[in-house]
C-alpha cells in the first residue's frame, strides 16, 4: 500500500493540455475515482499515473519515491482496462499468472496466486479457455483478477465497467468495491457515471477540461458543490438554474428575479450583484414546510417514473424540474404550488461560477 | 497512439528511408542525367529526347498504349462492376466465388500469357474444338505478324481476365463499405431496383470506383508481359520498346527516355485522377 | 416454378459461368503442362488421354528451369527477409506513433508507388555494374525489396493497427520494457497478419518480369527465362512453364484466401 501525490501534473499533446496543474494526495488504501465527461483528461491523468504517458511537467510520487520517469513496469502498479486487453492468444490462466511469470516467480507459486485470484473473481472454472470463449463479463473478471493477482501497491482502472450491460454493471460494482475493501490496496478509478462514482468512491475527484474542479467524498460533491460545473454534472436530473439579483431589503439579503424572491441566510459575501441560483429538483415540494418559499407555475412535462415523479413547470423565471418521491397524480396544463427549501439553495458567482453558498 | 516526444518513429523509419533514398531516389535521379547525357561522351544534351520523338517506333507505342488501355479499362470496370454486384447479393458460397474471381491475382503476367497461348494457338483448345465440331478445316492463327488485330484482341482478353479481380475486389470492398440501412431506407419509400443502384450505389461507389480506375490506368501504361509474349514487337508497346532498346540494342540512355515517358504519363495521371478526386469531394 | 426458385437457378448459373471463364485456362493449362507432346498436337484429342512428367523434367534438369527456379525462390526469401526487417520497423511506427512529418512519411511511401519500375531497372543496372553486383540475384534481390517495401509498410501498418494497442499497454504494465511488449504481446497477435502479408510479397517478387529480365543474364529468374526463351519453345514446355509459374502463387493464395480481399483493399488504397 502506497500513498500516492500528484504534484501540479501537467501533460500537454501538442497544443492542447489535456491534463492541467492537477495536485491531489491519494491516501493509503484509499478508493478514488476521477470524474468527468469525455474529454475531460481522466483517462489522460490515469495513463500519466500508470506510466503509459510521461507526464508534461510535475511529479507524481508514490510514498516518498519520484516515480515520474520510471517506465510501467518498475512501479509495481497494475491496471485494467476499458476493453479489457485480455490477451487473446494466452488462456486465462496465462493471462493471470502472466505478470508473476515476467516476475520470474516460482511455478509452485504462480499456481497458488492464479489459484486465489481466480477464486476472488469466481472463475476458477474458466481456467483452460480462450479469452473468445468467454462472454463480457467473463473477460472482464480475468481483467481484475490479473490485475490483483501481482498485489500491486496502486490498482488503476479505465472505465473498467463501461462495456458491461446494465445488470451486470450494477453486481460488478459492489464485487469490485468489496474487493477492494478486503485487499485495501489503493485504487484510482476513472469513469464517467456519476453512479459509479457516488457508489463506489471514498472521494471523487471531479475534472473538467483537464483541470480539477472538486475533490471530496459524495456527500461533499452532492451538497457542497464548489462551482456551477460540478453542481450541474451530479445528481439526476440536473439542479435548475435560475438567473437573479441579489438585493438588500430590511437589512436582509434576498435573491430576486420576476416572480421570485428568497431571503439569505446572514453573513454572506456579496460584492456583485449577479448571480445564479441553484436548487436541486428534489428540494422544491409541493407541500408547504417551513422556511420555504412559494412560487407557482403551469405544469409543462409530467415524467411518471412511479418510484418518483418528475414535473417540469414552466414559471415567470423559467423552467424549473420538480422531483417528488412516489406516485403523483397531475395533468400537464394544470397549474401548481410549489415550494423552494430556502436552506438547500446553492448561490454561484455568474462571473467566476464560483459557489458562495 | 503514443505521441510523447520521443526519437523512436524517426529511428524505426530510418532504416526504409535510407533504403528508398539508395535505390529508388537515387536511381530516379541516374534516370535523368541519363536522359539528357549522351550514350557516349561528356556534356548535356537533348539528343536522346529528340531521338526518341522522331522516331516513328515511338508513336506507334504510344498510340499502341493508350489503345489498349482506352479499350481494356471500360471493359474492365464494367465487368468489374457486374461481378461485384453480382457477388454482394451474398447468395449462398458467394465466398468460394469470391476466392475463385481473386485466383488470376495470384498469377504473373507471364503465366497469364502461357495460359492464353494455350488456348489461341494453332494447336491451341479453340482451335481443336472448332476442328472437331468441324466448323473450320484449318487451325485459325491468331498470332503473327500478319494477324496483329486478333493479337491485339487475344492481349485485350488476356488482359481482362488477368486483371478484372483486380478492380473486382476494389468495388467489393467499397459495395461491402455501403451501410444496409441506405438501402433499407430505399425500400422504405419505394425505390425501385434500377432507383437503387442510380440514387445509392454508384454515388457511394465513386471513390472507389475512382481509385480502381486510377491503379488500372497506372497499370496498364506499364502493361509488358502479355504483349511482349503474345505479340513480341508486332505490337510495339512503350514499356515493351524500354525493354528492347534496353536489352536488344543497350541504348540505355534511349530505354531511359522511354521509361521517363511512361514515370510522366504515370505522374499526369495521378495528378489529374487527385486533383479530379478532390474536386469532387469538396462539391 | 416461383419467383425464388427461378432466383437461386440463375444464381447458381451466372455463379457457374463464372467460375468456368476463371478457372477454364488453369484446367487448360494443367492439361496441357501433363500432356504427353503427340496427345497435344493430335487435332483430335480435345482433352489430351495420356500424360507424363517428362515436360518437368526436361525443363527442370535438361533446360535451366530448375537453376532459375531456385534462383526465383532465393530472390523472392531473400526480398521478404529484406523488405520485412526494413518494412515493419516503420509500418509498427505508422501504427502505434503520433508524430511530426507523420503524414507526409506516409504520403512518400505511397507516391513511391507511382513510378514504374521500368524507370528504375535501367538505372539499377548501370549502379549495380559499377558495384559489381550485376547479373546476381542480389541485385534482384534489392529491386525486388525497393518494389516491395512500400506495400510491407502500408500492409504491416494496418495489421499492427489492427492489434489493439491495449493488448501491449497491458504488457508494459505487468512488467515488459517496450521491445519486449513487442516480441512477446503484438508480434504473436500480428502473426498471421504478417505471414499474409509475407506470402503476398512472395508473389509479387516471384512474378515479376521487367527488372528481373533486364539485370540478369545468366542467373535469370523464373519469368525471365520464360521470357527469353518460352516464344522459341516447343509449346508443351511453354504450358509446362507456365503451369510452374502459376503454382506456387495458386498455393500460396489458398493459404492467405482468408486476407486477400482485405489485404488487397490495403495495397490498393
Amino acid at each position: 500500500m502506497v500513498k500516492v501525490t500528484l504534484q501540479e501534473v501537467t501533460k500537454r499533446f501538442g497544443k492542447t493540455t489535456a491534463v492541467n496543474r492537477i495536485s491531489v494526495e491519494i491516501e493509503k488504501g484509499e478508493f478514488i475515482v476521477l470524474l468527468g465527461p469525455s474529454g475531460c483528461g481522466k483517462t489522460t491523468l490515469l495513463r500519466c499515473i500508470s506510466g503509459l504517458e510521461k507526464v508534461t511537467e510535475g511529479r507524481i510520487l508514490f510514498n516518498e519515491g519520484d516515480v515520474t520517469n520510471l517506465p510501467p513496469k518498475d512501479r509495481n502498479i497494475s491496471m485494467v482496462f476499458q476493453n479489457y486487453a485480455v490477451w487473446p492468444h494466452l488462456k486465462v490462466k496465462d493471462n493471470i499468472g502472466f505478470p508473476l511469470k515476467i516476475k520470474k516467480k516460482p511455478t509452485q507459486e504462480i499456481e497458488t496466486k492464479v489459484k486465489w485470484a481466480s477464486e476472488m473473481l469466481g472463475i476458477t472454472e474458466l481456467l483452460d479457455r480462450y479469452p473468445h470463449q468467454l462472454s463480457g463479463g467473463q473477460r472482464q473478471r480475468v481483467a481484475v483478477a490479473r490485475a490483483i493477482v501481482m498485489e500491486p501497491e496502486v490498482l488503476l482502472m479505465d472505465e473498467p465497467l463501461s462495456n458491461l450491460d446494465a445488470l451486470l454493471r450494477v453486481k460488478m460494482r459492489s464485487e469490485i468495491k468489496k474487493l477492494q475493501e478486503s485487499l485495501k490496496v489503493t485504487t484510482i478509478y476513472v469513469t464517467h457515471d456519476q453512479v459509479e462514482a457516488m457508489t463506489m468512491g471514498d472521494r471523487i475527484a471531479v475534472l473538467k477540461d483537464g483541470k480539477l474542479q472538486q475533490i471530496g467524498g459524495s456527500n461533499e460533491i452532492y451538497h457542497k458543490p464548489t462551482n456551477l460545473f460540478v453542481a450541474g454534472f451530479i445528481g439526476s436530473p440536473q439542479m435548475n438554474f435560475i438567473n437573479v439579483e441579489v438585493k438588500e431589503e430590511e437589512n436582509i439579503l434576498i435573491v430576486a428575479t420576476s416572480g421570485l424572491e428568497i431571503p439569505l441566510p446572514p453573513a454572506i459575501p456579496i460584492k456583485k450583484s449577479e448571480y445564479i441560483l441553484g436548487i436541486r429538483p428534489e428540494d422544491i415540494h409541493i407541500k408547504e414546510l417551513p422556511n420555504s418559499t412559494r412560487v407557482t407555475g403551469e405544469i409543462y412535462f409530467v415524467e411518471a417514473l412511479r418510484s418518483d415523479t418528475v414535473l417540469h413547470v414552466n414559471t415567470d423565471f423559467g423552467k424549473l424540474v420538480v422531483k417528488i418521491p412516489g406516485d403523483f397524480d397531475a395533468k400537464e396544463g394544470e397549474n401548481i404550488s410549489l415550494y423552494i427549501d430556502n436552506s438547500k439553495i446553492h448561490l454561484f458567482e455568474k462571473e467566476s461560477e464560483l459557489s458562495i453558498l | 497512439m503514443r505521441s510523447e516526444r520521443s526519437l523512436a518513429p524517426y529511428l524505426l523509419f530510418m532504416p526504409t528511408l535510407i533504403y528508398l533514398a539508395v535505390f529508388l531516389v537515387y536511381p530516379l535521379l541516374k534516370a535523368l542525367f541519363m536522359v539528357i547525357t549522351p550514350e557516349e561522351g561528356t556534356g548535356y544534351t537533348l539528343a536522346n529526347i529528340y531521338a526518341v520523338l522522331s522516331d516513328s517506333t515511338f508513336w506507334e507505342a504510344l498510340k499502341n498504349t493508350i489503345l489498349l488501355a482506352a479499350v481494356i479499362i471500360p471493359l474492365q470496370v464494367f465487368l468489374a462492376l457486374m461481378l461485384a454486384l453480382f457477388v454482394n447479393t451474398k447468395f449462398r458460397g458467394y465466398m468460394t466465388i469470391v476466392y475463385l474471381i481473386t485466383i488470376p491475382l495470384a498469377l504473373s503476367d507471364v503465366s497469364a500469357a502461357l495460359m492464353s497461348y494455350n488456348i489461341f494457338s494453332p494447336s491451341g483448345y479453340i482451335n481443336k474444338i472448332l476442328l472437331n465440331l468441324n466448323l473450320i478445316k484449318h487451325p485459325i492463327y491468331f498470332f503473327g505478324f500478319n494477324a496483329t488485330t486478333s493479337e491485339f484482341w487475344v492481349i485485350v482478353i488476356t488482359e481482362v481476365w488477368r486483371a478484372t479481380p483486380l478492380v473486382f475486389i476494389i468495388l467489393l470492398a467499397g459495395l461491402q463499405m455501403i451501410g444496409r440501412e441506405y438501402f433499407e431506407a430505399a425500400d422504405v419509400f419505394g425505390f425501385t431496383k434500377f432507383q437503387k443502384f442510380i440514387y445509392i450505389t454508384l454515388p457511394l461507389l465513386k471513390p472507389s470506383l475512382q481509385s480502381a480506375l486510377l491503379l488500372r490506368t497506372l497499370f496498364a501504361f506499364q502493361i509488358f508481359g502479355v504483349v511482349w509474349l503474345l505479340a513480341g514487337r508486332d505490337i510495339p508497346i512503350l514499356a515493351g520498346e524500354t525493354f528492347y532498346q534496353q536489352t536488344e540494342l543497350q541504348q540505355y540512355h534511349i530505354a531511359a527516355v522511354y521509361g521517363f515517358v511512361i514515370a510522366l504519363i504515370s505522374i499526369l495521371i495521378s495528378w489529374v485522377y487527385l486533383t479530379f478526386l478532390k474536386s469532387a469531394k469538396e462539391v | 416454378m416461383d419467383k425464388e426458385k427461378i432466383k437461386s437457378l440463375l444464381t447458381f448459373l451466372i455463379a457457374g459461368m463464372i467460375s468456368l471463364w476463371f478457372l477454364t485456362p488453369i484446367i487448360f493449362i494443367t492439361l496441357s503442362a501433363f500432356a504427353t507432346s503427340k496427345d497435344y498436337y493430335n487435332p483430335n484429342y480435345i482433352i489430351p488421354r495420356h500424360y507424363t512428367f517428362s515436360h518437368f523434367y526436361k525443363l527442370f534438369f535438361t533446360l535451366s528451369a530448375g537453376h532459375a527456379t531456385l534462383i526465383s525462390l532465393s530472390v523472392a526469401a531473400l526480398t521478404i527477409l529484406l523488405s520485412f526487417l526494413l518494412g515493419v520497423p516503420a509500418g509498427y511506427a505508422l501504427s502505434r506513433y503520433k508524430f511530426k512529418g507523420k503524414n507526409t512519411l506516409k504520403l512518400t511511401v505511397l507516391s513511391t508507388r507511382m513510378f514504374p519500375l521500368m524507370i528504375l531497372a535501367i538505372p539499377l543496372l548501370i549502379i549495380f555494374m559499377q558495384i559489381g553486383i550485376s547479373d546476381t540475384l542480389w541485385g534482384i534481390v534489392l529491386a525486388h525489396t525497393t518494389m516491395v517495401l512500400p506495400f510491407v509498410i502500408l500492409i504491416t501498418s494496418s495489421i499492427f493497427a489492427g492489434v489493439d494497442i491495449a493488448f501491449e499497454e497491458a504488457a508494459l504494465i505487468f512488467g515488459l520494457s517496450r521491445s519486449k511488449a513487442f516480441f512477446k504481446i503484438t508480434l504473436p497477435l500480428a502473426l498471421p497478419g504478417l505471414a499474409a502479408s509475407a506470402i503476398f510479397a512472395f508473389i509479387m517478387s516471384w512474378n515479376e518480369v521487367f527488372v528481373a529480365s533486364i539485370l540478369t543474364l545468366q542467373n535469370r529468374t523464373l519469368p525471365a527465362q520464360i521470357l527469353s526463351t518460352a516464344m522459341d519453345s516447343p509449346d508443351y514446355y511453354k504450358f509446362t512453364a507456365g503451369f510452374i509459374m502459376a503454382v506456387p502463387a495458386l498455393v500460396f493464395i489458398f493459404f492467405a484466401r482468408r486476407y486477400l480481399v482485405s489485404l488487397w483493399g490495403i495495397s490498393l488504397k
